[in-house]
């Protein structure tokens, strides 16, 4: 395999949000943890862009550091959990369990899926694969009926939130 | 990104699902275990991405591809509705009982 520049720059944004979605696990602080999750998303918009799915990753952009992550940050903030008096790690013994249990899983996955999917280098598909025009006309003719009950389940997310954030008054 | 093979992209998603699998196991602070669950959905999402870029793509494939995106946007939509959800859940329960540590609440242990 030559060493492009292609390869060179996915490389630096893999490793950064490899390193990013490490710090979400390990960083004792929530408000930490967030950050580092803004970063990742970031990093996985510009790799949306270097796939040419540029809808997609504009739309990661906004809709991941721009909505979910502000809503993580806004109940941090109203939880107080950057204080970390309100939740004191212990160490127990799920740690070990789980890092073996993540060991495992990689190695069983890397096993798998690996050997076949390295012979697979170039990508086939066009470069306006990814455009507004192809996932507009798509989402409102092939996907129409899932766009709806899309928007259905989000109307009762909204419901469901404003219900279950209510102060009750009695 | 042409001189990139598949399996980095495929590479990149098994370890970002993993490190969500393995926070998700060892953290106790529900809304870092929402973080992960959030980065094993996009690592999910990076995976449909790379194989619908690969794989599919002559004119008469279109369709096959432009499902991965399809799913990414459902899925996108879906976590942010979960998103939405679930921190009003913890909000109550903190409210209930001032404390979010998972391995201490037992509301449904009859």
């Amino acid at each position: 395999m030559k060493l492009t520049p292609e390869l060179i720059i996915f490389g630096m944004l893999a490793g950064m949000a490899a390193l990013s979605a490490v710090g979400v696990v390990a960083f004792k602080n929530a408000v930490r943890s967030a950050l580092c999750l803004v970063f990742t998303f970031f990093i996985l918009g510009f790799l949306y862009f270097a796939l040419h799915m540029e809808m997609l990753g504009i739309t990661q952009i906004v809709v991941y550091t721009g909505a979910i992550m502000v809503l993580f940050l806004f109940v941090i903030m109203l939880l107080n959990l950057g204080a970390s008096h309100v939740l004191e790690e212990k160490s127990d013994p799920k740690k070990v369990v789980g890092l073996t249990f993540g060991v495992a899983l990689a190695v069983l996955l890397a096993s798998q899926i690996v050997p076949i999917l390295i012979k697979v280098q170039a990508p086939k598909a066009m470069p306006q694969f990814g455009s507004p025009q192809v996932i507009g006309s798509i989402l409102f003719t092939d996907y129409v009926y899932p766009f709806e009950a899309v928007s259905v389940l989000l109307l009762l997310g909204i419901v469901g939130s404003v219900l279950l954030a209510k102060r009750r008054l009695s | 990104m042409n001189g990139v093979p598949l399996a980095g992209f495929i590479a990149l998603s098994m370890f970002m699902f993993i490190t969500g699998v393995v926070g998700v196991i060892i953290r106790r602070n529900p809304i870092v275990i929402f973080m992960c669950i959030e980065l094993m959905l996009n690592a999910v999402n990076l995976a449909f991405l790379a194989f619908a870029r690969y794989r599919f793509s002559s004119p008469t494939m279109v369709e096959q591809g432009a499902a991965g995106q399809m799913m990414v946007v459902f899925v996108m939509a879906v976590a942010a509705a979960e998103v939405a959800v679930g921190l009003g859940i913890i909000m109550a329960i903190y409210r209930l009982k001032e404390n979010i540590d998972v391995d201490e609440l037992n509301l449904l242990k009859g």
